[in-house]
C-alpha cells in the first residue's frame, strides 16, 4: 500500500472503529453518566431585597441536609443553582425557563412569591419539570391549576386560616374585624378564615384592604377601635407586618382587641423590628422553633451550630422538608430521575419526620398534610421574644376543590 | 368622634409629606432641577438616624445629626453630579437623579441589608395622649407639633431674612439675581443641601412610624411629588397647604372610599392642576 492509501485506510479504520465501539457500549455509557451525572437540583428564590432573608432561610435549609448526606444521593453528587427572582415575576419566570431549558435540572424548587408560582405553572407542567413548592402559598396550585409534577412542600395559604376561624370563635370571640392587604393571597386568607369562623356562629363586623406596602394604617386602626370587634384577624408580611402590627400597639388597640392572624405577621424575620409590639399576638403556623419533638430540637440545634447562632424558621423548615423530599425520593428510585413516572411515584410516597410532625404529600393535591397547625402566642423568653405554641390542630389537609390529578 | 380622629390622622401624615416636599419645592421652583432622588434623601435620613441611634443612644441626637449628615450629602451630589447639567436638558436631569435612587438604595442595603428596621420614638412621647375622647399616640402628636414648628420656622427665614429675600429672588428669576452680583452657585448649592436635609430630616422622624428599610424613599415620593405640583413649585406656603390638602384626602380616601383609595390623591391633583394649572401658590405660568 502506498502512503495514501495506508493513512485513508487507517483513517477509515479508526472512525469506523471508535462508532461500531461507540455503538456498542453506547447505552451503558450514557445511563452511566447520567446516573453518575450530578443531581441537578434548581432554586428559583429572592436573593436580593427584603425577602431575601425568606430565599436565605429556605436555602440554609437545604445546604444542611444536604450537607448531612455529604452532597450525594444515590452515588449522584447534589449540585444546587440558585437564581435570584428579585420578587419579580417577569424575572422569576425568565430564571425558571433558564433552569428548565439551559441547566436542564432534574428537581425545580422555590419560588417564594405566589405571582411567579402562577406565571411558572404552565411552563412547568408542559415541561414535564418536577416542581417542589418551597414557599408560595396561592391556593390555586392544589385546586384548579394542580399539576402531577408539582408538589408543594410549604402550605397552602387556606392551611394556616382556616383552623383559625373555629380556633378564635371558641377560645376568643365571635366578632371579628378583618384586615389584610389587598391582592390575591390576601383576600383569599380572609375567605378561608370565614369559611369555618362563619359556621361557628361568628361575625365579621369590617373588612378592609389596605393597599400593598401602605406605611401609614391610621385611618384603618381608627375604623376597627370604632368598630365594636373584640379582636381582629389580619394577614400581612414583610414589612407591612412590622407597620401593621407596630402601629396596632402604638394606638392602643392591643389592650381591649386581641390581635390575630397566620403566623406570618410575627416569623422571625419581621419580629425583631417589631419587638414589644408583638408580644401577646396569636397566630397560626405549622411551625415554630418551639417545638419540643426530638427531629426539631435536633434541627434548631444543627442549625444554630452551622449558621452562626441563627435560630430557624417556618422558612427554614419548608427548606429542610423540600430538601429530605428530594433525598429521599432519589435514593428510592436508586438515582434514576430519567425515569420521571417513577420519581413522581416516588416523591408521593415519601413520609418521614420532619420538625414540623410527621410529613406527607396528600395524594389528591400534592400538597403537604400539615399534621399540625399550631396556635401560637409571642411572648418574651430567654433569648428574647418568639412565638409560643399554645394550642394545635391536627391533621390540616387542603380541600383541593377543583383538584383533579390523575389517579 | 370619628372625624376628628381621621383628620388628626391626616394632619399627621400631611405633616410628614410637608417635612419631605418642602426641600422638593425649593429645588424645583430654585434650581429647575428634577431632584427624583428627594426620595432617598428621606430614606439616607433614616439610617443615619439609626447609625446615631446606635452609637449614641439619644434620639435627639440622631434627629438633629441626620438632617446635618444628609445636607452634606446634598451639597456634595449639586456640586459634583448636578452642577455640571444645569445646562442639559431635564431628560438628562431625570437620568441622573433616578440613577442615584439606585445607587443610595445599593448603599444602604450594602451597609445595613435589606432587613426592615424600628426606630425607636423618644422616651417621652412613647405612650399615648387622649384629647376629647380621641386617642393617638403621643409621638404622633409631637409629629404635628414639630411640623407647625419646622413651618413656622421656615416661614421666618424665607420671608424675614435676607437670605431668605435671596433664596426667594433666586426662585423667581435665577438670571437677575445672578447679575445682582450674588454668588448664585453657592446659593444654589445652600438651596440644595438645605432641601436635602430637611428630606433627612423627614426621614427620621418619620422613622418611629413608618420603620426604615431601602425602598422607602420610592414609596414617599409621589405623594411628595404630587404636594410639590398642587401647591406650586418653589412656594413655602403652597408646600404647606399642599400637604395637608393631600395628607386628608389620603385618609378619608381610605376610610370613605376604599376601593379607589389608591386614586384619591391623583384625582385631587387633577383637579386642582385643572382649575389652576401653576398649583395653589405658584407663580403663573408664562
Amino acid at each position: 500500500m502506498d502512503q495514501q492509501t495506508r493513512r485513508t485506510f487507517l483513517r477509515t479504520a479508526f472512525i469506523g472503529g471508535s462508532a461500531a465501539a461507540g455503538v456498542a457500549t453506547g447505552p451503558w455509557v450514557l445511563r452511566a453518566r447520567a446516573q453518575g451525572a450530578p443531581l441537578r437540583v434548581g432554586l428559583v428564590l429572592p436573593y436580593s431585597g427584603v425577602y431575601a432573608e425568606l430565599g436565605n432561610s429556605i436555602t440554609q435549609a437545604m445546604e444542611l441536609v444536604f450537607a448531612r448526606e455529604n452532597w450525594t444521593v444515590a452515588g449522584r453528587k447534589i449540585e444546587m443553582i440558585r437564581e435570584d427572582d428579585e420578587m419579580a415575576v417577569p424575572v422569576g419566570v425568565r430564571k425558571t425557563e433558564k433552569l428548565i431549558d439551559s441547566d436542564k435540572v432534574d428537581i425545580l424548587t422555590g419560588p417564594v412569591h405566589s405571582g411567579i408560582l402562577m406565571a411558572m405553572r404552565d411552563k412547568v407542567h408542559n415541561s414535564k419539570t418536577i416542581l417542589l413548592v418551597s414557599n408560595a402559598g396561592a391556593d390555586a396550585v392544589s385546586r384548579a391549576r394542580c399539576s402531577k409534577w408539582i408538589f408543594r412542600t410549604s402550605f397552602s395559604n387556606w392551611q394556616p386560616c382556616q383552623p383559625m376561624g373555629t380556633w378564635v370563635a371558641k377560645n376568643l370571640t365571635k366578632e371579628v374585624f378583618q384586615i389584610a392587604p389587598n391582592y390575591q393571597a390576601g383576600k383569599d386568607d380572609m375567605e378561608a378564615f370565614r369559611e369555618s369562623f362563619h359556621p361557628a356562629g361568628g361575625k365579621v363586623l369590617g373588612e378592609e384592604y389596605p393597599k400593598l406596602g401602605e406605611t401609614d394604617y391610621a385611618p384603618y386602626l381608627t375604623k376597627i377601635k370604632q368598630s365594636g370587634a373584640k379582636a381582629v384577624f389580619a394577614f400581612f408580611s414583610g414589612t407591612d407586618a412590622v407597620n401593621f402590627v407596630k402601629q396596632y400597639d402604638d394606638f392602643g388597640l392591643k389592650q381591649s382587641i386581641k390581635l390575630t392572624g397566620p403566623g406570618f405577621i410575627t416569623e422571625p424575620d419581621v419580629l425583631p423590628a417589631q419587638g414589644k409590639a408583638a408580644l401577646g399576638v396569636i397566630t397560626g403556623h405549622f411551625y415554630t422553633p418551639q417545638l419540643d419533638n426530638p427531629v426539631n430540637q435536633r434541627f434548631v440545634k444543627d442549625f444554630r451550630d452551622k449558621f452562626k447562632d441563627k435560630t430557624p424558621d417556618g422558612f427554614a423548615c419548608q427548606g429542610y422538608d423540600t430538601a429530605e423530599v428530594i433525598v429521599r425520593a432519589v435514593k428510592a428510585v436508586n438515582g434514576n430521575t430519567q425515569d420521571k413516572e417513577k420519581l413522581v411515584a416516588a416523591i408521593a410516597a415519601v413520609e418521614f419526620d420532619s420538625p414540623r410532625g410527621r410529613f406527607r404529600f396528600d395524594p389528591k393535591t400534592h400538597n403537604v398534610i400539615q399534621p399540625y397547625i399550631y396556635i401560637r402566642e409571642v411572648r418574651e423568653v430567654s433569648g428574647g421574644l418568639a412565638n409560643v405554641p399554645i394550642d394545635k390542630i391536627a391533621d390540616v389537609r387542603d380541600p383541593g376543590t377543583g383538584c383533579t390529578l390523575p389517579a | 368622634m370619628d372625624i376628628v380622629s381621621q383628620a388628626l390622622n391626616g394632619l399627621a401624615y400631611g405633616t410628614l409629606l410637608f417635612l419631605l416636599s418642602v426641600g422638593l419645592t425649593l429645588i424645583f421652583g430654585m434650581l429647575d432641577v428634577v431632584n427624583l432622588a428627594h426620595g432617598s434623601f428621606y430614606m439616607l435620613g433614616a439610617y443615619a438616624g439609626i447609625a446615631a441611634l446606635a452609637l449614641t443612644g439619644n434620639f435627639w441626637i440622631a434627629a438633629i445629626a441626620a438632617p446635618l449628615v444628609v445636607g452634606l450629602v446634598g451639597a456634595l451630589v449639586e456640586r459634583g453630579l448636578l452642577r455640571p447639567l444645569y445646562r442639559r436638558s431635564s431628560l438628562d436631569q431625570v437620568l441622573l437623579t433616578f440613577g442615584l435612587i439606585y445607587l443610595f438604595e445599593d448603599l444602604i442595603k450594602w451597609g445595613w441589608g435589606g432587613r426592615i428596621r424600628s426606630i425607636a420614638p423618644p422616651e417621652i412621647f412613647s405612650g399615648r395622649v387622649t384629647l376629647g375622647g380621641v386617642t393617638l399616640p403621643a409621638y404622633r402628636v409631637f409629629v404635628i407639633a414639630f411640623g407647625l414648628l419646622v413651618a413656622i420656622l421656615l416661614w421666618i427665614v424665607i420671608e424675614k431674612t435676607r437670605l431668605g429675600a435671596v433664596i426667594r429672588a433666586g426662585v423667581y428669576d435665577a438670571e437677575m439675581t445672578a447679575g445682582l452680583g450674588i454668588d448664585i452657585g453657592r446659593v444654589f448649592t445652600l438651596v440644595f443641601a438645605f432641601g436635602a436635609a430637611l428630606g433627612g430630616l423627614s426621614g427620621v422622624i418619620a422613622g418611629p412610624i413608618q420603620s426604615a428599610y431601602p425602598s422607602m424613599g420610592i414609596s414617599i415620593l409621589i405623594p411628595a411629588l404630587i404636594v410639590v405640583v398642587i401647591g406650586g413649585l418653589g412656594s413655602l406656603k403652597g408646600s404647606f397647604v399642599g400637604s395637608l390638602i393631600i395628607g386628608q384626602a389620603e385618609t378619608f380616601g381610605k376610610v370613605w372610599l376604599p376601593g379607589v383609595s389608591m386614586l384619591m390623591i391623583y384625582m385631587v391633583m387633577a383637579l386642582i392642576v385643572l382649575l389652576r394649572p401653576q398649583g395653589l401658590f405658584g407663580r403663573p405660568l408664562r
